[in-house]
């Protein structure tokens, strides 16, 4: 997608950062100067890709506003672990208030902002899947529907992570959670529910939407870039696996969110006014067991015995998204 | 500080709050081995100077090249590159073409007319070394650069031993012999050409020498008893391929036989073609996938018309007639006789069987340990003569020009240390970079370039190169298809991929640091490290 035109075979451009880059190529979390918006200390559980993804995506809107930048957070992993009153890692001005009005909160700041002539003042919310695509659904849609001049970003760990994996709207099929056990006929997540935050996004015809995950951090930060350059309602939703909720080794967040985009699990992709502009091509395709084998939260179509049933409809799923995003035409870039 | 409604405490940072605590493993920076560099006979951290060719500072890439062996532009066109066939790229796609790269970098310093770095400080100790092959130069070298005054005694008339006078033009033209040689003179040791050596203690003390580095060589071509009725038609390799060098080339005439099956024997017939040998037939015992001739070389000789045997002795040589026994391979792959004969006209029958020490100017040091005609050493190179140290051909082993360079510089080390009166110590070999400790996802696909060669027509009637150069952008991007196996090339992933940014970037040549206060041991930088530069350790109790 928007990574380098410089043409690096040792590193491919897939690197975070790069030697043989000049300055201006480099990506924002290669570089001394990133403001580590979201500082150490911070109580996430080890490798956790929430995490991550918040500092890849909020360091980068630094970078983008001249560090001219206030944040509204909703309750969720992200929150908890960050602020423990008194205490916080944010290096930012932060705003929390409650679990599903953070896009409202933040439409009241930049009206607030645009009050006072402050335009050069940019504003951001954040939340879970949870506080996204359930509770805080209705705000959202308003905040889209007015254009308000707000970036929200969406980390989706697909459930309720932050007291103790309940199943969300996007939980996928199968998977297990604490209110979707694995049991009965139809273990784990049902297929056929929950909704696509981004197409939604889409439909409100908001200048600008975008899926992105911690696997390609060029391709995060060049969207973060690119929102913020446009004013009025934008929408990035990013895929942060979470080791605790989805049953991985800690060390294998990264890898995780790779695999799920390389399966066409998770398509990556991005819309301006309602229409796909670009996606991001599928490079070394995986089949889905390779992704789902990897967490105990699909453990059991794996054991006692393998579904390959159930397997096979999760593979339709990817296939679909391959077709319906075109995410195979092409080879390596 | 007023404090807003219903607010009782100052806010305080998360810095605080040391999560490293946490932790029962730690990621901890390493440098594993690369698999170039583990088979290189030369010793070189091939690794270590494509990663400055990748930046396109070739002189600093040489420079890191050439404190192993100072025969770059040599070696990038002689070596066999078992470091290519241990490649890990290989793995991926295709092995980098480090010998390309090498030959690249050698040729800019020729062509620049880099020198070595002067002698800092001299020790006061003479050295002699006996031969200006690969192996002597090499010592020279490595014992001039520590301090020593180093004299070479040769006894040809030119310098280079078997890279002259055995290895053809057509594969190292001789001008590149000339510059490798002289740059290794002009950091101040002295070569005596015409000077054969027939008493080493005698040389030594009339020398006011400290020590010695026999790097004769093995010169003697081995010949095989054959039956003959006309023997002038019989001869060997080594010979045919040291009159190359004078004014009056062999006469070999239209159909030659080469007896044989490794690498001379293949230059020998492709030497024979470029002679005007209309028939260049080269006859061995086992079948072509056990010719010890190196792959690249077979091929390339067949693309010149060279023909070859399989499965045949040489029973009979007589006047313009020779007789072949037809073999086959036992189940234990050993070539045995069928007594099914033939024969085939020939003006001339090459033994190409390999050579032998000369044990002739050893026999003056009577209690020297040789061992099946090579003289034994010790871990030091040192023979069982105080004093004594050889390498190259003459210890026997795989007898390459690179094992030569590689004995050259071992002995060069020990003898510094054994004058110095300290022990010589080898540092320990890094644990391997091997392909499963790399995260491939990393290195975009790129395939290898290939070298150009020069047209066939020209490669049967001249003696010009037949392999050519990577341009500059070629060799940049060759270098760069380098995967950096084990050894951190500051790609950032594992400061990016820190959720809890424990990992301090200490800035350009100067890696990474870990922040044991808040890294939490998570393991996301040892997985994604691309190149296997970090290591999982338990965390102490
Ligand atoms: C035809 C041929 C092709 C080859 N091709 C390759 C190749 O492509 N790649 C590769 O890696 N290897 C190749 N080899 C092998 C390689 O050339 C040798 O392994 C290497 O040269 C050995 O180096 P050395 O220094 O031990 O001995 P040499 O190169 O043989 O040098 C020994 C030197 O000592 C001198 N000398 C001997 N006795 C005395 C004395 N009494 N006094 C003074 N000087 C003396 C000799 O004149 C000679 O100059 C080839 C060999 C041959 C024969
Ligand atoms: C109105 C309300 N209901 C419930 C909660 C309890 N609560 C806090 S965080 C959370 C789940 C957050 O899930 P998500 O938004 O997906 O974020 P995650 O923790 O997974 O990052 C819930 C249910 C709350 N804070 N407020
Ligand atoms: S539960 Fe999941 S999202 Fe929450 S801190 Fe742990 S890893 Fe991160
Ligand atoms: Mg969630």
């Amino acid at each position: 997608m928007r990574t380098s035109h410089v043409k690096f075979y040792q590193t491919g451009t897939f690197t975070v950062g790069n030697r043989l880059l000049s300055e201006d190529d480099r990506s924002v979390q290669s570089t001394l100067e990133r403001t580590n918006s979201l500082n150490s200390g911070h109580r996430a559980c080890q490798g956790c890709g929430e995490a991550l993804g918040a500092r890849y995506a909020i360091d980068a809107a630094m970078r983008a506003t001249d560090n001219q930048l206030i944040a509204a957070n909703a309750t969720g992993c992200l929150e908890v672990f960050s602020t423990p009153y008194p205490e916080t890692s944010w290096q930012i001005p932060w705003i929390h208030s409650l679990f599903g009005n953070t896009a409202a909160v933040a439409t009241g700041v930049a009206a607030a902002l645009r009050v006072k002539g402050r335009n050069d003042t940019r504003v951001v919310a954040q939340g879970g899947d949870g506080g996204t695509t359930d509770i805080g659904f209705g705000c959202l849609s308003g905040m889209f529907e007015r254009n308000d001049d707000v970036l929200y970003i969406c980390y989706d760990n697909e459930a309720y992570m932050n007291t103790g994996v309940q199943r969300s709207s996007a939980t996928p099929p199968t998977a297990r959670t604490a209110t979707s056990p694995a049991k009965g006929p139809e273990p784990g997540n049902v297929f056929g529910q929950g909704k696509n935050v981004p197409m939604i996004a889409m439909a409100h015809e908001i200048p600008y939407v975008a899926t992105a995950s911690v696997a390609d951090v060029r391709d995060l930060e060049a969207k973060v870039t690119r929102a913020m350059s446009i004013r009025g309602a934008r929408y990035i939703h990013i895929l942060v696996p979470c080791p605790l909720g989805w049953g991985s080794e800690p060390q294998h967040t990264v890898r995780l969110a790779r695999l799920a985009t390389e399966s066409g699990l998770f398509p990556v992709f991005e819309a301006e006014h309602g229409e796909i502009t670009d996606r991001r091509l599928i490079r070394r395709k995986v089949p889905v067991e390779e992704y789902l084998s990897l967490q105990k939260r699909f453990a059991h179509l794996f054991k006692p015995e393998l579904k390959m049933d159930v397997i096979a409809r999760l593979q339709a799923v990817a296939d679909r998204n391959i077709r319906r995003f075109g995410l195979m035409n092409g080879g390596d870039d | 500080m007023r404090k807003p409604y219903a607010i009782t405490l100052d806010v305080g940072s998360s810095l605080a709050n040391l999560t490293g605590s946490w932790r029962t493993q730690r990621p901890v920076y390493v440098d594993r081995l690369p698999p170039c560099n583990a088979t290189c006979a030369a010793g070189e951290d091939i690794q270590q100077w494509l990663f400055h060719a990748e930046e396109g500072n070739y002189e600093t890439a040489w420079r890191s090249l050439v404190r192993d062996n100072p025969l770059a532009a040599i070696m990038g066109r002689v070596c066999y590159h078992p470091c290519e066939g241990a490649c890990n790229r290989g793995q991926l796609d295709e092995s980098v073409g480090i010998n390309a790269v090498e030959r690249f970098l050698g040729d800019e310093a020729n062509r620049y007319g880099w020198e070595f770095e002067p002698v800092t400080a001299e020790s006061g100790k003479r050295v002699l070394v006996i031969g200006s092959g690969p192996a002597g130069l090499s010592a020279a070298y490595h014992l001039r650069r520590l301090g020593n005054a180093v004299v070479i005694l040769e006894a040809e008339t030119s310098s280079g031993g078997m890279m002259r006078y055995g290895i053809p033009q057509y594969r190292l033209p001789r001008i590149t012999i000339d510059q490798d040689v002289q740059r290794i003179l002009a950091m101040g040791v002295e070569l005596r050409l015409d000077h054969r050596v027939d008493d080493i203690e005698q040389t030594m003390r009339d020398g006011n020498f400290d020590a010695c580095f026999l790097g004769v060589g093995s010169q003697l071509g081995k010949r095989a008893y054959i039956p003959a009725g006309d023997a002038r038609r019989i001869t060997d390799a080594v010979t045919v391929l040291h009159r190359m060098a004078g004014d009056e080339k062999p006469m070999l005439g239209r159909r030659v036989v080469v007896y044989g099956g490794g690498n001379t024997a293949v230059d020998v017939a492709r030497t024979a073609r470029r002679l005007g040998a209309e028939d260049s037939i080269i006859v061995y015992r086992r079948t072509r996938d056990r010719m010890p001739a190196h792959r690249d070389e077979v091929r390339e000789a067949i693309e010149e018309g060279v023909k070859l045997k399989w499965l045949s002795t040489i029973a009979a040589a007589d006047d313009e007639l020779i007789t072949v026994e037809k073999m086959e391979l036992d189940e234990k792959g050993f070539p045995q006789p069928t007594g099914e004969l033939e024969t085939m006209e020939a003006d001339a029958l090459v033994l190409a069987l390999g050579q032998d020490v000369d044990l002739e100017l050893l026999s003056k040091l009577p209690d020297l340990n040789i061992v099946h005609g090579a003289v034994a050493v010790d871990g030091a190179q040192m023979t069982s003569r105080e004093g004594v140290f050889a390498g190259g051909d003459m210890i026997g082993g795989e007898r390459t020009v690179t094992a030569a360079v590689g004995h050259g510089k071992k002995a060069a080390r020990a003898i510094d240390a054994y004058l110095r009166g300290v022990a010589f110590k080898q540092k320990p070999k890094h644990q391997m970079a091997t392909y499963d400790l790399l995260n491939t996802w990393y290195y975009a696909d790129a395939p290898k370039t290939v070298r150009p060669k020069l047209d066939i027509i020209r490669r049967q009637s001249t003696f010009d190169e037949v392999i050519g150069s990577l341009d500059e952008a070629t060799a940049l991007y060759e270098a760069r298809r380098c995967m950096s196996c084990g050894n951190c090339f500051e790609c950032d992933t594992c400061y990016g991929v820190c959720p809890d940014n424990a990992v301090i970037k200490l800035g350009p040549g100067k890696r990474f640091e870990f922040n044991y206060d808040y890294c939490k041991g998570c393991g996301l930088c040892v997985a994604e490290c691309p190149c296997g530069a970090i290591r999982m350790e338990r965390e102490p109790n």
